[in-house]
């Protein structure tokens, strides 16, 4: 029987294998190519890269040249990880609360609170920069890290919400009646189960708010600068080489960050559970 | 029942009657929720239905002059379709991905979510700036093309929509992947061999039991890279350059540049209306496909 259909299978293998080609080429492609070009030796964006050189990463590196970039990166990094401790506490003891709400309130709720994962974040940018002009606050660190607590909320409720999911009550009912409290129960059995929902949430979102552009945007000023908004420019101004290291950098540190991760939480099947 | 163990039960229960109120879990939360996300966009509304940049008066003419001028519902438009077409080449990418994820060992599917998930993380100006050294008219294509002789004439992809799609495609791929192989992962591969045994073409495997068992990975998957598409303003900027113009970017210019804080707060409601609008419509669609 399978013989009738041994030529439509055979484009059906060939189609899959050549689109799933492309599209993994799609994917990594970029990345190994912003890879090779940051250690060219010649001032152009040229690929094949013409010559082997560390220039770029040195540039990066002297404070005389790369001082703002420095700056910019070390804001990106404070708000972060303000932003992705602050969004650990507030969302994984909101998500204690929605585990046991699964009525129509509790689903609003949970929908509100993620919202900001598929609606337009830049809408979002602009009405905090009015909403700081109109209470007359300057646009501190500070305030990002409020704008980017916002956006990154969402990462660290769905992985805790996925791991309370294997929370079963009948595991919290027998710990109270065998006399344990609530404080007690709550340090011994749930925070245990929910630790690494909590720390690939976490991670998420200072991932997550290190590449924030939306809020950072309209929020962030020659005094606030931050990371992407700071390579964006220089982008945008001059195709400067130093964009082309400074990505190097994130590709190797963003690599062994993963790395890690998977390998403390198994970050990988978490997130795509 | 025992009178020891039917007094441990009596505790426990009294335990739980006297145990504390919950909602100050959800409150911070919900504060921030509220104060720095509900307010701003309340704001945003009252700033949109004001007519002039200074804000002096109330008046309709912000909206009336979005919705009135060809030019700003052409880009409108153009912006719903960009993210339309991100959707269509992401769809098909992501299923041949699934499809090859379906028939892998334990140990490729490890290595395949990784190459999913690193450049999901990897930050979106890297990715554009990427696209910038691929697209250019020195760049990857360009001199894959001369050497293949393709073309006589370096030519960029940067600037044109084509250019502008595959860059978004890599940057959203990842968002169609993450529910779509969750799902996928979950198909019953008795499913496909019963389908095979019963005489079912792989094409009509694919159409008849894969697709339709991966419906809610499909719909999620077209949402996050629809919203996300739409709203990409880096990789609209600059593999775009001046001369794609999208919502994102008249909401920088109109605030940013020109301080035209009510007409950007239109744009920008324009902007998350339009998204929220198509985001049912493929809602709708994935529970029909279900039902």
């Amino acid at each position: 029987m399978r013989r009738i259909h041994a030529p439509a299978d055979a484009l059906y293998a060939a189609v899959v294998g050549l689109l799933g080609l492309i599209a993994l080429a799609i994917l990594v492609g970029p990345v190994l190519v912003v890879l090779a070009v940051s250690f060219t030796s010649e001032p152009s964006l040229r690929f094949p890269p013409q010559g082997f050189s560390l220039r770029w990463y040195a540039a990066l590196i002297d404070p005389a040249q790369s001082g703002h970039i420095h700056e910019a990166a070390l804001n990106s990094v404070t708000v972060a990880l303000r932003a992705a401790g602050v969004a650990t506490l507030v969302s994984g003891a909101a998500a204690l609360w929605l585990r046991t709400r699964s009525g129509p309130a509790g689903r609003a709720v949970d929908l509100a609170f993620m919202s900001p994962l598929v609606l337009p974040m830049l809408s979002f940018g602009l009405a905090a920069l009015i909403l700081l002009t109109t209470i007359r606050v300057r646009p501190t660190l500070f305030w990002l890290s409020a704008g980017h607590l916002v956006v990154v909320a969402p990462y660290v409720l769905r992985t805790t919400a996925a791991s309370l999911s294997q929370l079963g009550q009948p595991l919290l009912d027998s710990s109270a009646s065998l006399g344990a409290s609530r404080l007690y129960t709550f340090r011994r059995i749930t925070l245990p189960i929910i630790a690494p929902g909590l720390a690939a949430g976490a991670f998420l979102a200072f991932m997550a708010s290190m590449d924030n552009v939306p809020v950072s945007l309209f929020l962030s000023s020659a005094r606030t600068d931050m990371l992407p908004i700071r390579l964006w420019g220089m982008i945008e101004s001059s195709l400067d080489v130093r964009v082309a290291a400074a990505s190097g950098v994130l590709v190797v540190s963003t690599t062994l960050l993963l790395l890690a991760m998977n390998r403390l939480v198994n970050l990988s099947r978490r997130i795509s559970r | 029942m025992t009178a020891a163990a039917s007094d441990l039960r009596a505790g426990a229960v009294a335990r739980l009657r006297l145990s504390p109120p919950e909602w100050p879990l959800v409150a911070p939360l919900g504060l921030i929720f509220v104060g720095f996300f509900l307010a701003p966009l309340a704001l945003l509304v009252w700033t949109s239905m004001h007519a002039d940049a200074e804000m002096t008066r109330l008046g309709p003419e912000s909206w009336m002059r979005f919705l009135g001028d060809p030019f700003y519902l052409k880009v409108a438009a153009d912006t719903l379709l960009l993210g339309l077409k991100t959707v269509a080449l992401t769809l098909v990418l992501g299923v041949a991905i699934g499809l090859i994820f379906l028939e892998a060992s334990p140990a490729q599917r490890t290595a395949l979510l990784f190459i999913i998930i690193l450049p999901l993380l990897l930050s979106v100006v890297v990715r554009t700036f990427a696209w910038i050294v691929i697209l250019g008219s020195e760049g990857v294509v360009s001199n894959a093309a001369l050497a293949l002789g393709l073309t006589s004439a370096p030519f960029s992809l940067l600037q044109t929509e084509l250019g502008l799609i595959i860059s978004l495609a890599q940057i959203e791929l990842p968002l169609m992947l993450l529910p779509l192989l969750s799902v996928m992962g979950r198909i019953d591969p008795n499913l496909l061999d019963a389908s095979r045994a019963l005489g079912a073409s792989r094409w009509r495997t694919l159409w008849r039991v894969i697709l339709p068992l991966s419906a809610p990975g499909l719909t999620a998957g077209c949402l996050l890279v629809f919203a996300s598409s739409t709203a990409a303003f880096i990789s609209q900027s600059v593999i775009g350059g001046g001369r794609l113009i999208y919502m994102p970017l008249v909401i920088w210019q109109q605030s940013i540049v020109v301080y035209n804080w009510p007409f950007a707060a239109v744009v920008s409601l324009c902007l998350l209306i339009s998204v929220l609008g198509v985001i049912g419509v493929i809602h709708w669609l994935g529970r029909r496909v279900r039902a």
